[in-house]
């Protein structure tokens, strides 16, 4: 799995970290996403993805299926 | 009811695009039908007060998810077919076209539609923005326009001026409020509202109400407000709230009363259920029918949605979230606190532009508010999360 963030896209809602904050945070400045961990393990698959769908901006694209 | 294997999702933006996503997500396998009333693939409508409205984006960058990501959902997406009645019993709907679908579920997704003033129709430069054909024609007219009007002091309408405002617009903003979001955020942040447009050469206009728009050949020339005074416009954006987008609904049978309305788990009827802008449902934690309006709130209860359509049998208990992004200032809201609830600053500081505070009523945090703090707002979230997710003990809400 590659996970990739789009910083302009952020609204910096925060609902990936929640989700996933092994693999997502947000600046201290401004909140912006901050992307931990382009390449998760397994184990956090499913949170990313579910990050992914849930982020109110669209911001967060996963590809690869492993 | 048995597993479903056919689930129809009647409403195409964020909503209803999470709910199919939510359902192949957690593992729904079916026929999966996604139908939407505008002609668009599935895009997101905060950018369209800002981002697509200033032209940073072209229209298309607001779209939700790229081609690819669409076909890998499997789903029929049916567009430009407006849904317009539903028979609960068999869960068929029938659409304008004239298409007769039917589901073992179906998701009510249709969203909001802007409500207009006495007037306004057909009057060429008096715009509403909810849709993106709306935006783009709203943006046309920006570009030449000499003097607007932005009614309505809501998030849109804060949003729409201080868009309008960067395009070097002079602009003028009117509503019944003192402070621009004041109902939201109470009045000292509303005030701190007030003073961001203020300084950035937006005319506000609070407490004023607007009696209609005034119109010349067919094209608007300004506001007519419930004092007598008008105020000239060229270019009137009129944010003055929504309707749940229900009509379609009528003789259903299914409870229609400022949207649907949904037991907690977001269920209307056997078979029935509502996400999104639409959906109003027993909030449990709340104890009380909520409505929504928010970006946020669209994705989570798809996704509750989708689990209970799958058997999970959960109540929705989100804790609410919004966001606003007015010059460059970033609001954030967890929470719904009343304006009246005590607010106390916990970090920053708002004489230094960038502060948190918690809103407080009878010793229970109710909300907080991040003012170009977001990061730091969310950390105090779970204060407001522990208040709303335990069953409330207030009197029962069944008809509220």
């Amino acid at each position: 799995m590659k996970v990739h963030v789009d910083e302009d896209r952020c609204c910096g809602a925060g609902s990936c970290v929640l989700r996933a904050p092994e693999v997502f945070d947000q600046r201290d400045e401004d909140g912006i996403v901050v992307l931990l961990d382009a390449a998760p393990p397994a184990d956090r698959h499913a949170a990313v993805r579910e990050a992914a769908d849930v982020c109110p901006a669209s911001a967060i694209e996963v590809r690869g299926d492993a | 009811m048995s597993a479903p294997t056919r689930v129809l999702v009647v409403g195409a933006s964020a909503a209803g695009l999470a709910t199919a996503e939510a359902l192949r997500r957690k593992g729904y396998g079916g026929a999966l039908t996604l139908l939407g009333a505008e002609p668009h693939a599935p895009y997101d409508r905060p950018p369209l007060s800002k981002q697509v409205l200033r032209g940073d984006w072209e229209p298309g960058r607001s779209r939700l998810r790229a081609p690819e990501a669409l076909a890998a959902l499997d789903a029929d997406l049916l567009l430009g077919d407006p849904a317009v009645a539903l028979s609960p019993a068999d869960r068929a709907v029938r659409t304008a076209s004239g298409r007769e679908l039917g589901a073992d579920v179906v998701v009510v997704a249709t969203g909001v539609r802007p409500r207009t003033l006495p007037g306004q129709a057909g009057l060429a430069g008096a715009h509403v923005l909810r849709t993106l054909d709306d935006a783009l024609a709203l943006r046309a007219d920006l570009l030449a326009a000499r003097r607007v009007v932005v009614v309505g002091d809501g998030v849109l309408g804060a949003e729409a001026a201080a868009t309008a405002r960067a395009l070097g617009r002079a602009v003028t903003l009117v509503g019944p409020q003192r402070a621009p979001l004041e109902a939201r955020l109470g009045p000292v942040p509303a005030a701190l509202l007030a003073r961001l447009h203020a300084e950035q050469g937006v005319d506000l206009r609070p407490g004023a109400a607007v009696r209609g728009l005034a119109g010349r050949g067919g094209r608007v020339t300004g506001v007519r407000l419930a004092s007598g005074e008008e105020l000239p416009a060229d270019t009137v954006v009129v944010a003055v709230g929504s309707a749940p987008a229900t009509e379609w609904l009528a003789g259903s049978g299914l409870r229609v009363d400022d949207g649907l309305v949904c037991d907690s788990r977001c269920r209307a009827a056997e078979g029935v259920y509502a996400a999104g802008d639409v959906a109003r449902w027993h909030h449990e934690g709340l104890g009380g029918l909520l409505r929504l309006e928010n970006r946020t709130n669209a994705t989570e209860q798809a996704a509750a949605v989708a689990g209970n359509v799958l058997g999970a049998d959960r109540p929705y208990t989100p804790v609410p979230f919004l966001w606003t992004d007015q010059f460059a200032t970033k609001v954030q809201v967890y929470g719904v606190p009343a304006p009246e609830d005590v607010l106390t600053v916990v970090e920053g500081d708002p004489a230094g532009g960038r502060f948190v505070a918690l809103y407080h009523r009878d010793g229970t945090a109710t909300g907080v508010l991040g003012w170009n703090m977001p990061k730091q707002a969310r950390a105090h979230r779970r204060e407001v999360a522990d208040a709303l997710s335990s069953p409330s003990p207030s009197p029962a809400p069944a008809d509220r």
